[in-house]
């Protein structure tokens, strides 16, 4: 009796709820459909810069975002930046469908997966939005121009004219790498090794070691390189994980100041061993150029001085004129050496 | 059962319609008004397409997630099954294997590793908390071992369209129709069939349950093999929409998953909980911050507004039973002197 009573309940409520459900669908989609006309007035007259970072709450980004603020307020278009707080392509995917729905005039986006954003960005371009990416390119068919921090080239010679110029020309120096497979550090690598072959006859690369991008290891490889070679007067470390923990060791042993280190870093992870001597210089690009280039790239697009074509060129404010090359990327130039001079200057 | 007796005491049609699914289903259709008439751009047909592609995985591994929690179970590695079936339709692919035949691939190592979750579960006896949270990891590893930091993207277009596809020009994405299905049949097992009631006698008493000839180990397998092989199918919804196999696809998406599951109305403890308000309680979500979205709140912001509200909807699942039953006892002060032996409440007249 009870077991009977409660089924025709529970039959009645679903019914009735189903029902409910149905009505439910049926108004969200006549006011979604209804609605349209209404708003898309609002944001087409104003030129509206919307940065995308990988994730938000990231130093990095911060700094980089900063700086295309500053170059949006400059040629008064409106800023904003919105993100994730995760580096996911999926979620990043949902700010860059938000800002298409919006008709903001250009995005500029650090891709968290060159493909998995593809088909957002395009359906953002056929609405009308411009988009430029920065930091991270996505594939170049979902974007109209990349603007590149550095390239391979710049960056193997920087660190190359660094380590050779600290140690005089001439000994013994070592890498400190990534993981054997990383490409980017592999890139840099081989460039590095013609490049002190071609014109550092004298110097000396006598090891690679890996730290797999992993603090502890880097830190115990260090150890490793220092005892394996003791004639060794530089290490490079293209990687910011290494070049970090290797200056944690050298700041506690007594090489402090007899072997250079030098990479590319981040300031607020070598702060600490610029001051204290362990370091002298490191490089890196600055992202708050990186970000104010991107500003105005984005702005050069959505005004149709640059399409994305190879020789197209446009003025970025107080960075001067730049000229879009293959594949429709601006490199920012050279990359940035940090010293105990500047480095209070940056907060990434 | 007493909470169960009690809420027999009101009419019917206090029971239809106060309830917590129709409540979540409420706050959806407030919420959805409200951004219509609020939120610039939210009212466009784009909002609900953008909507449904996005919340799509969530609101399919919430099915059988939702039955599981019912039985008083729980499964954390939905999200690690999505991510290493996206990784197997990458792997195989990239390897020369048709594309339907490495989705199908990954529909079945779905299926195994929901199998290794039932096993370790439901025939060795092991908490789902613990099993889950191993397995959680274990996928995760294995797909991230296996495509490394790399990713395949070069999918076939036809099938990457496919997952972004409209019925018609309606803008209601194609998934929907999977979605639906996969929806009316679970909700015939779950609340019209007595595998479906031995679920619910799972999550309130499983020695009751056990006496009164439910299966209970059999239920629990069947019910994560369900999550394992729903997951996979998400996993690879997930690998077309994005057009990216990557062994970190959908990380974190457990944790969606068990919140949408839990703002509509499931009790975290087992025995409680209806499909449409699980289904009501995804869309809610996806709602709030699409129309956050729209506004430029930040997603900080978006994350805080959703963790209070999904706090505060356990808070009611827990204190509405209370204070309905309360209230019942206070309208009808004479019920109980009535029941109670007699002499108590007449002898002093």
């Amino acid at each position: 009796m009870k077991v009977h009573f409660r089924r025709t309940g529970t039959l009645m409520a679903a019914a009735v709820i189903g029902t409910l459900g149905l009505t439910a669908c049926g108004n969200a989609t006549d006011n979604a459909t209804s609605g349209g006309g209404g708003g898309a007035t609002s944001a087409a007259t104003k030129l509206t810069v919307t940065f995308i970072p990988k994730n938000l709450g990231n130093p990095y980004f911060d700094t980089s975002d900063a700086g295309g603020k500053k170059a949006i307020g400059e040629f008064g278009g409106t800023y904003s930046e919105v993100g994730p707080q995760q580096a996911s392509p999926d979620a990043q995917v949902q700010y860059i469908n938000t800002a298409a729905q919006q008709r903001t005039s250009a995005l500029v986006v650090s891709s968290n997966d060159p493909k998995a954003i593809c088909d957002a960005l395009n359906q953002a371009r056929k609405a009308g939005t411009k988009v430029v990416t920065f930091d991270s390119d996505a594939d170049p068919t979902c974007r109209d121009v990349f603007v590149n921090q550095a390239t391979t080239e710049g960056i193997a010679k920087i660190q190359v004219d660094l380590v050779t110029k600290a140690i005089g020309d001439s000994g013994e120096i070592a890498i400190l790498s990534a993981s054997a497979n990383a490409t980017n550090q592999n890139a840099w690598i081989d460039l590095m090794k013609s490049q002190l072959q071609s014109s550092h006859p004298n110097v000396k690369l006598v090891d690679v070691v890996y730290g797999n991008d992993d603090d502890q290891t880097s830190f115990d490889k260090t150890a490793a390189l220092l005892q394996s070679h003791p004639n060794l007067k530089g290490i490079v470390s293209p990687t910011t994980v290494g070049v970090a923990a290797a200056a944690r060791y050298l700041s506690t042993s007594d090489k402090k100041g007899k072997v250079y280190l030098t990479g590319l870093g981040t300031p607020n992870q070598m702060r600490q061993y610029v001051k204290d001597g362990t370091v002298k210089e490191f490089a890196l690009w600055n992202p708050s150029d990186l970000g104010y280039l991107a500003a105005y790239a984005a702005k050069a697009v959505v005004d149709g001085t640059i399409t994305g074509k190879e020789g197209d060129k446009f003025t970025a404010g107080t960075l001067k004129e730049y000229t879009v090359g293959k594949n429709g990327t601006v490199v920012l130039g050279d990359p940035f050496v940090f010293t105990a001079e500047n480095i209070d200057q940056f907060k990434f | 059962m007493s909470r169960t007796y009690a809420s027999y005491a009101h009419p019917w049609w206090q029971r239809l319609l106060v309830n917590r699914e129709v409540a979540v289903l409420a706050l959806l259709v407030a919420v959805v008004i409200w951004a219509v008439g609020n939120v610039v751009y939210f009212g466009t047909t784009l909002t609900m397409t953008y909507l449904l592609l996005d919340t799509a995985p969530v609101l399919f591994i919430a099915l059988p997630m939702t039955m599981v929690i019912v039985t008083g179970e729980i499964d954390l590695s939905v999200a690690s099954v999505v991510g290493l079936s996206s990784v197997i339709v990458g792997v195989l692919y990239r390897a020369g294997v048709p594309i339907g035949v490495a989705a199908l691939v990954a529909l079945v190592v779905g299926l195994l590793c929901g199998a290794l979750n039932g096993y370790l579960v439901a025939y060795v006896g092991l908490p789902s908390l613990a099993v889950t949270i191993g397995t959680l990891a274990l996928f995760r590893g294995l797909a991230v071992g296996l495509l490394g930091t790399t990713a395949v993207t070069s999918f076939p277009k036809e099938w990457t369209d496919l997952a972004t596809a409209q019925i018609g020009t309606t803008g209601i994405p194609l998934i929907m129709v999977p979605f639906v299905l996969l929806a009316v049949v679970l909700a015939l097992v779950l609340h019209f069939s007595p595998f479906g009631r031995g679920i619910y006698d799972i999550g309130l008493s499983p020695e009751a349950a056990d006496f009164s000839g439910v299966n209970v180990a059999r239920t629990k397998f069947v019910l994560f093999l369900l999550t394992g092989v729903v997951s996979a199918f998400a996993g690879i919804y997930y690998t077309f929409r994005f057009g990216s196999a990557r062994g970190d696809n959908a990380t974190g998406l457990e944790l969606q998953v068990i919140a949408a599951v839990l703002l509509g109305g499931v009790s975290i403890f087992g025995g409680r909980g209806r499909l449409l308000g699980v289904i009501a309680g995804v869309l809610l979500i996806g709602a709030i911050s699409s129309a956050l979205r729209l506004l430029g709140v930040t997603v900080n912001v978006i994350n805080i507004i959703i963790g209070a509200l999904l706090v505060a909807s356990v808070l009611t699942t827990n204190v509405l039973p209370w204070a309905s039953s309360l209230t019942a006892r206070l309208r009808r002060p004479g019920t109980r002197p009535q029941q109670a032996p007699s002499g108590v409440g007449s002898s002093k007249r």
